[in-house]
């Protein structure tokens, strides 16, 4: 089970004695043979398809008509004119998103690195069990959980004279401009809400990860060298976690900044995210340039982000 | 820096620890003097790493109190107590430089010479050359000084270093237990030293605790522990004994006192026997056996096995009831025996120690009379 | 103080784990509804209708087999190609290493709207039709990536001496793969294999993007539900799935245990 945990660490970090220690040295057509059939996929069948959505965002033309390569990069700024409220809108959310999920997720996965034995596995797989429900099918539950009326939250909180709660949350975040008129579901939190519980278990697998193969012995150090609790936490554990956090992080917040799924189902009008906007302009709209330039101009900038941020992190391993 | 603060004496009063399945330390009380050299000794799961820990404050005893000096230190947290861990895996923090591990202490105290002192102290080490590195980049040796250094820097009442040289070459080793020592000398700490190396306790304690099951077997400075052990654990552990199993059968005449061992008559010191006891075990070490008859105490038996070590040969001599004797012979230029002679064995009153017969024969394994 | 931090790392703990397993039970409990109208979304009665028929309403089971069968063969396919990379990357040494990193990590920097529209495009472009290969296609490369990560991240850890001792023993380099090596890896195969089905049996959006009207997978006939009305089946198949799931983990665990604790 531990192992199934190694799996989403993009970062796997192969700090320490792990590395293999490669005697021979001599070039062979091994590993050439071994990366070809796989390697080629990627070139076919992801490469090509990136190469095909620049050409198609440079061309010009209408469905009816068929499109010429013109070059013309102008589609780029009508592109960022018309649509950068989602764009703008879909990196915070998924930012918030992100460390809402680092909040909630950092917790968890102390504890279950902390765990030996059955308990710990039958926890991991319980992270990860959700999986298999379509997370379409548990979105949905949200709504059924969060609805105003009918919903199981204002419900349950209602049946025990807690329904004030549920109410008061309302109003906090409408005078956050979290929601527009104190609905719970159907606002900017919901998505936001959604988007965390979508993504964290992206989140908490790689924590684990790091933290598992954290040495308990170095926190023991810490506590004899005079550091408190909260200090061990802050000059030891945190900073050796800190591949787990950055993978963890990239996991869920570049999935949650092209999502359009959670928007859809818990947002309203007003939350419409950039993945929303590609999906129609390219599947209703039939406008392929503008989808080409969209999709790539929200690839160029989490890319960015995520160089930016390796690099601020002091991560080299990613790449 | 010797004696710029009167060390205080560590003391465990009634401490025990049991855990789930079993009990690591049974109840015991120990005192160690400030600023001595202290050992624990003792075979693995005897309880001498529960408690090292147990001072430490990483381990909670079950019952009993910790002082150190007037203060009772039982109820405070690892990083609250004055004590410092050289740890069997040294623990270094993989993130952190050198420099940055050693200061770490002093930072978490808030002592503004933090980087100073920690720089000292890698000098005292022998180790600023390395300050900037990683604790990855260096070698065992080095990251054994760097663990050394990151606790020592700090001044505790109490250095605990838990088997410190078990991940050494042998000779690494004998270089480190002689830098501990000066070390120790130079810094005026208790140092607590928990080992299963019996060689590495008696030469660098002043006073060792010898534990088993739990319990401390006998405490003592190395030259007592091994010329008059308390059981035949401790005889059997510290070095090699071979145990003969015997009778008392007469008083003391002229501080001699005649026993008997398979139907051979000996002698032993009469100070040497416990009172009223009449069954026994003799103790020889291997080295007291000499070949000929030049002691008084005379057996004679057959060599099955000789091997030349360099500064010793060492016998084994099939006794005529079949027990084997070990017999270690200096190389001082006498005649070595060859396998398959028949040789006499000598050894003078007050070589030997004598126990009590109804101890368990074999504790610690060592060479036991059927 | 120390209990109460202790008690905290607790709560905080199974605070999360509950926001995690929340809306599974809530899938469960409308499971066994019976809703006045088309949308399961109030609880009216007690009814086990939908357990007796989990296929009773049209075309439900014929998309989850669809998707089981994209997923058992995406991750198939990944699996193997993935694993292939990763013992390259991972025991060998070649020049354009890091242009494979590089490869392997983008599909997982590249958002599903981007890599589902892109190949749109491409298959467009080269005039293939959408449907089922079309999606398999996608899934395997989406799932790649992923594997590459899991089985590396074991194949790292193998300590190379191993095989040299095998050699030594006189084993022949394909023996030592399969009797050493492989079984040494599978646990970091499994992982792979089973994230890449669970990748590939939920994904909607890339899906979407390259599915033909006649190649409905689950999670694309739930939206579709989602639009007109759910039936309560599918609250059936998704507690199914899930129950499942964690049985066949969790008796994977306990089968290997038992041959752990037999060896010993």
């Amino acid at each position: 089970m531990a192992d199934l945990a190694v799996a989403p660490p993009v970062a796997a970090p192969a700090r320490g004695p792990s590395r293999p220690v490669r005697r021979r040295r001599r070039i062979s057509w091994v590993p050439y043979l071994l990366l070809a059939p796989g390697l080629l996929w990627l070139v076919v069948f992801f490469v090509a398809p990136m190469l095909t959505t620049l050409s198609t965002s440079l061309q010009e033309g209408d469905v009816d008509n068929g499109y010429v390569l013109t070059g013309n990069p102008d589609v780029y700024w009508q592109a960022l004119q018309a649509y950068w409220p989602q764009i703008v809108r879909s990196l915070m959310y998924a930012g918030i998103a992100t460390l809402l999920s680092l909040a909630l997720g950092y917790p968890l996965a102390y504890f279950i690195a902390s765990r030996r034995g059955r308990s710990k596995n039958i926890l991991l797989v319980l992270v990860i069990a959700p999986f298999f429900t379509s997370f379409l099918i548990r979105t949905m539950a949200w709504q059924s959980l969060l609805a105003s009326d009918g919903g199981l939250v204002r419900k349950t909180l209602g049946g025990v004279g807690l329904g004030w709660v549920y109410d008061d949350f309302g109003h906090l975040l409408q005078l956050l401009h979290l929601s527009p008129n104190g609905e719970i579901l159907y606002s900017p939190w919901a998505v936001v809400w959604g988007l965390t519980y979508n993504f964290l278990p992206f989140m908490i697998l790689p924590l684990y990860t790091s933290l598992d193969r954290l040495d308990g012995r170095l926190l023991e150090a810490a506590g004899d060298l005079y550091a408190t609790p909260r200090q061990t936490f802050r000059h030891v554990t945190w900073p050796l976690s800190l591949p787990g956090v950055v993978s963890g992080t990239l996991l869920t917040f570049i999935p949650a900044a092209g999502d359009y799924i959670n928007s859809r189902l818990l947002g309203n009008t007003n939350t419409v995210m950039i993945g929303q906007v590609i999906d129609s302009q390219f599947l209703r709209v039939l406008d392929y340039p503008l989808a080409a330039a969209l999709s790539f101009l929200l690839l160029a900038l989490i890319v960015a982000m995520v160089f930016i941020y390796v690099r601020r992190a002091g991560t080299e391993e990613l790449v | 820096m010797a004696g710029t603060r009167a060390t205080e004496d560590l003391r465990l009063v009634q401490i025990s620890k049991e855990f789930e399945t079993f009990t690591a330390v049974q109840p015991m009380d120990l005192t160690v003097p400030g600023g001595s050299f202290f050992a624990l000794l003792g075979p693995s799961g005897c309880g001498k790493t529960t408690t090292l820990r147990m001072v430490a404050g990483l381990e909670a005893p079950t019952t009993g109190r910790i002082h150190i000096g007037a203060k009772d230190i039982t109820a405070t947290k690892a990083y609250q107590r004055n004590v410092n861990t050289v740890f069997q895996s040294y623990a270094l923090f993989p993130h952190m430089t050198v420099l940055e591990n050693v200061a770490f202490g002093l930072k978490r105290k808030g002592d503004s010479a933090a980087m100073t002192k920690a720089r000292q102290t890698l000098d005292l080490v022998q180790l600023e050359q390395v300050a900037t590195k990683k604790p990855a980049q260096l070698s065992g040796g080095m990251q054994q000084r760097v663990a050394l250094a990151r606790a020592i820097v700090n001044r505790p009442d109490v250095l605990l270093l838990d088997e410190p040289l078990g991940a050494l070459d042998l000779k690494l080793r004998r270089q480190m237990q002689i830098e501990l020592k000066r070390i120790q000398s130079e810094v005026g700490i208790t140092f607590i030293h928990v080992t299963h190396d019996q060689e590495e306790a008696m030469t660098m304690a002043d006073t060792i605790a010898v534990m088993n099951k739990g319990r401390i077997e006998q405490l003592g400075d190395p030259a007592t522990l091994y010329e008059k052990p308390a059981s035949t654990f401790v005889a059997n552990f510290l070095g090699q004994s071979n145990l003969l199993r015997a009778q008392i059968t007469g008083a003391a005449v002229d501080g001699v006192m005649p026993a008997s061992t398979h139907d051979h008559d000996v002698w032993v010191a009469a100070d040497r026997v416990p009172d009223g006891l009449r069954d026994v075990w003799i103790g020889v070490r291997p080295e007291k056996l000499r070949l000929g008859d030049a002691g008084r105490n005379q057996i004679k038996g057959q060599v099955t096995d000789a091997s030349f070590t360099g500064v010793a040969t060492q016998y084994l001599v099939a006794m005529p009831w079949g027990f084997e004797l070990m017999v270690v012979q200096q190389n001082d230029g006498s005649p070595r025996a060859g396998v398959g002679e028949n040789v006499t064995l000598s050894w003078d009153p007050g070589h030997e120690f004598v126990l009590d017969q109804s101890q368990a024969e074999d504790a610690g394994s060592g060479l036991v009379d059927g | 103080m120390a209990w109460f931090r202790k008690h905290l790392l607790t709560f905080a703990a199974m605070v999360t784990m509950t926001i995690l397993l929340l809306p599974n039970v809530v899938v469960a409990i409308y499971s066994f509804n019976k809703p006045n109208g088309r949308f399961n979304v109030e609880l009216v009665r007690f009814s086990l209708d939908a357990w007796k028929h989990p296929c009773g309403t049209s075309g439900i089971c014929d998309s989850l087999s669809l998707s089981l069968k994209i997923g058992l063969t995406a991750s198939l396919v990944a699996t193997i190609l993935g694993t292939m990379i990763a013992f390259a990357l991972g025991r060998h040494r070649f020049r354009g290493r890091s242009a494979t990193n590089l490869l392997i990590f983008m599909p997982m920097a590249t958002p599903e709207v981007v890599m589902g529209s892109s190949l749109l495009a491409l298959f467009l472009n080269i005039g293939m039709s959408t449907g089922s290969l079309a999606i398999l296609i996608a899934h395997i490369m989406f799932c790649l990536s992923f594997v590459v990560v899991a089985v590396k991240a074991r194949v790292a850890t193998l300590d190379p001496r191993l095989e040299e001792a095998a050699a030594d023993l006189g084993s022949r380099p394909l023996t030592t793969f399969f009797r050493v090596t492989l079984p040494l890896v599978a646990p970091g195969i499994a992982a792979g294999a089973l994230l890449a089905f669970s990748l590939s049996f939920d994904d909607y959006i890339i899906t979407n993007f390259n599915a033909s009207p006649n190649s409905i997978t689950f999670p694309m006939y739930v939206w579709g539900a989602a639009q007109r009305g759910t039936p309560v089946q599918i609250n059936v198949i998704g507690t199914i799935m899930f129950v499942v799931s964690v049985a066949f983990v969790l008796g994977g665990q306990l089968v290997s245990a038992r041959r752990a604790r037999a060896a010993s």
